[in-house]
């Protein structure tokens, strides 16, 4: 029996002190963020987003001719949503193709999309939103949404809001906002979070972890601040791409 | 599912290229703007993004440790895939490699396999028992035209960035240092020419309009030091001998040109 | 309260105004807040709010003129595809009479036809039709797309635009209201109609656009001039040879 070492593990653990994230950050700090709008030729909307070291890219075709029969709505646009990440996106390889987890993100980005896209306007037609995990660091779920935000506005559709995601949780004792990698592996609970923020709507929740209530309150608040937070830039990055600002 | 070209615009652009113009207003042998990045993805151990005019790929090598093939038991194994995926076209659905994603794959590896590119040799560890095998993914993020040329560069160009951890062998076991990167072991480069047949002309590095209309493609693939490695007829009406043989005159140059996008 | 500026860019949730306004195109109401739905320019007229897109899908009304491309030949009727989301029906009848039709004859796939907007129902199902002057099949010439958004800028006030670039290029230019555009000409004349356009598409939103048109024409034009000299000359040296 042939085993193999590797020293790549042994660094990570080394990394909290203290009440110090590993990373220096505050408890209520963001990851750098980029996010730049209209990227790609083909697509009818499309967006770039840097978080951290998450680089995620979200395109979008539509509202399109939509041709297959059962799962056309006579009154209203289907919006179809495809998370996947690049073999070459994380530490160990992944095998090309949709895995459970990927479909999973898929049918949760689709459901914290829709509810501010007018998809009433469009019948019988689809808008596809395509997510491309291209480095993959801590939080990619919530990047991938904020990423097909900007694509949908981009492409022209008619929203009643643009739907901004972000991260909170319980790394080291404490409640912090945008968890890294390392926080989201080692720490307590996570809590990733989708909203409209004009209104403060919720359109995605997931919790996984151990929180009393009164943390995941404080969870829910911090990752909700975190979101008005990354809504301005989301909105930079479109006024950018028309010369605006 | 093909687009539709509408007749005039077949028409159109046919009759400009048989007096020796593009749409774009580039000559019949000129390529597009290239761009040529390397080491944009930091969890991937070499990487590259290529773009030619608008077509942009994505390219991610990975090694990993495994057991080579039975009849080469003392070289290491290496493998490309690539991803047209959905959002890269509106006509690309998602799903596993269609027919056209495997010809590229195929295609791109044969240029470095036959090229003797990489040196697998000196990716044995444990000859017999294991070796480093080498992934080459493709992510094909917009397609506007010739997908082989910009794959192949594409490629290259994440090979030489590649560094691998260096693997020793303690009392039967791998001991694999994260700390001592390599360089992975190439022996050469080698690059690729795609040049589509319209009207009676050989137009080099289709743009997506042209390679919409085009009869048929040769695509070559040629080393360094000129030697041709790889070659592959694509479309559906056939070519005539001597203009293979152009087309091979026009590949050597055009990749002179190619070669100087990778360090 | 009027919360942003005319020709302001807005983005989809963004509010404009709050109080007592008309919720014009591209935005709509929630409460007393008039929002934006999309991204756009503002557009103030008296009490009247709106948005206009700077990026949006063609959706077909009845009455317009569109351009589109024959995809299938059926039994009785072509399906067409009209750069929409909505592919539109021309039927056999608006070709035919009552003889026996010989649908390949009429039109066939790639085929290029400028059509009028005959029917648009609930569910947005098109129905196409040829009746009309100027209406049928093109030949020959070139198309060019454009934003289905700028096209009243490609075409000007009553036609202002449209009417020097085919003045100055002698080009024959049909604009569909699907955001396809046709020309035909000298094949050089084409180019340089196809490049106005694209410019025209570029800048839609900034003001002075028919004067730098108007000198991007004549400057396109002296190179097509001179160019035609050289190879007029180049012609005489030949034939002095």
């Amino acid at each position: 029996m042939i085993n193999i070492i590797t020293n790549r593990d042994l660094e990570v653990k080394s990394e909290a002190k203290g009440s110090e994230r590993p990373d220096g950050r505050a408890y209520n700090e963001l990851r750098p963020l980029k996010i730049e709008a209209g990227v790609l030729e083909r697509a009818d909307g499309s967006a770039y987003l840097e978080f951290g070291d998450n680089k995620v890219l979200a395109a979008v075709y539509g509202p399109r001719e939509f041709h297959i029969r059962r799962f056309l709505k006579p009154n209203m646009a289907v919006l179809r949503c495809r998370y996947n990440m690049a073999p070459f996106s994380v530490e160990d390889r992944k095998r090309p193709g949709p895995d459970r987890r990927s479909l999973e993100i898929s049918k949760l980005t689709s459901e914290a999309l829709s509810p501010a896209v007018f998809l009433e306007k469009f019948p019988r037609s689809s808008i596809d939103v395509f997510i491309e995990v291209l480095q993959a660091e801590g939080g990619t779920r919530c990047a991938g949404i904020t990423a097909a935000s900007v694509a949908l506005a981009d492409a022209g559709i008619p929203m009643r809001d643009m739907v901004v995601a972000c991260a909170a949780g319980k790394a080291n004792g404490q409640i912090v906002m945008d968890l890294s990698e390392w926080e989201d592996k080692e720490g307590e609970a996570d809590v990733p979070v989708a909203i409209m923020p004009r209104t403060g709507e919720i359109t995605l929740l997931q919790m996984d972890g151990q929180l009393t209530k009164d943390e995941f309150e404080q969870a829910l608040d911090l990752a909700k601040e975190g979101c008005m937070k990354i809504s301005v830039e989301q909105k930079k990055a479109i006024k950018n791409r028309y010369g605006g600002d | 599912m093909q687009p539709i070209v509408p007749e005039i615009t077949r028409i159109s652009v046919t009759n400009l290229i048989n007096k020796g113009e593009r749409t774009d207003g580039r000559s019949l042998d000129q390529y597009r703007e290239i761009s040529v990045e390397t080491g944009v993805i930091k969890k991937a151990e070499g990487s590259a993004r290529v773009k030619i005019g608008n077509t942009q790929i994505m390219i991610g090598i990975k090694p990993q440790i495994g057991e080579p093939f039975p009849d080469t038991p003392n070289v290491g194994v290496f493998m490309t895939n690539s991803e047209l995926v959905p959002m890269a076209a509106p006509n690309f659905e998602p799903g596993p490699p269609d027919e056209r994603s495997v010809e590229l794959s195929r295609v791109t590896d044969r240029g470095i396999r036959e090229g003797k590119i990489i040196d697998l040799e000196k990716l044995a560890i444990i000859p017999g028992k294991k070796v480093w095998m080498i992934f080459i993914d493709m992510h094909i993020l917009d397609y506007d035209g010739n997908l082989m040329d910009a794959a192949a560069l594409g490629a290259m160009a994440a090979l030489m960035d590649t560094k691998i951890p260096t693997a020793t062998v303690e009392d039967d076991e791998v001991v694999i240092d994260h700390e001592n990167m390599q360089p992975l072991p190439l022996n050469d480069k080698t690059v690729m020419t795609t040049m589509a047949k319209i009207g009676n002309e050989l137009v080099v590095d289709p743009s997506l309009e042209e390679e919409e209309i085009m009869g048929a493609r040769i695509s070559i693939g040629v080393r360094s030091d000129g030697a041709i490695c790889s070659m592959q007829k694509g479309g559906e009406r056939p070519f005539k001998k001597e203009e293979i043989l152009k087309a091979i005159d026009l590949a050597q140059e055009k990749t002179n040109e190619l070669f100087k996008y990778i360090p | 309260m009027i919360l942003v500026e005319d020709k302001d860019i807005v983005v989809p949730g963004e509010i404009l105004a709050e109080g007592e306004y008309y919720a014009g195109r591209g935005t709509f109401k929630d409460d007393s807040k008039i929002c934006s739905a999309l991204v756009g320019l503002v557009a103030i007229r008296d009490d009247k709010i709106s948005v206009l897109p700077l990026q949006s899908k063609y959706i077909p009304k009845r009455g317009d003129v569109v351009i589109g491309k024959i995809t299938e030949v059926r039994f009785s009727m072509w399906n067409v595809d009209i750069n929409s989301p909505y592919s539109g029906i021309l039927p056999a009848s608006d070709v035919f009479g009552r003889e026996k039709r010989d649908m390949n004859k009429a039109f066939n796939v790639g085929d290029i036809l400028f059509m009028r907007v005959v029917d648009v129902d609930e569910v947005k199902k098109v129905k196409l039709g040829l009746k009309g002057r100027g209406l049928g099949k093109f030949r020959g010439g070139i198309l060019v797309e454009i934003t289905p958004t700028k096209v009243p800028r490609l075409i000007g006030k009553k036609g202002s635009m449209i009417n020097m670039i085919k003045d100055h290029t002698k080009c024959e230019v049909v604009v569909g209201q699907n955001g396809l555009v046709w020309v035909k000409g000298k094949p050089e004349m084409e180019r340089v109609v196809e490049k106005v356009i694209k410019t025209i598409e570029t800048e839609a939103h900034t003001s002075g656009l028919t004067d730098r048109i108007r000198v991007m024409l004549n400057q396109l034009l002296d190179i097509e001039e001179d160019v035609n000299k050289e190879e007029e000359e180049d012609y005489k040296e030949e034939l002095i040879q």
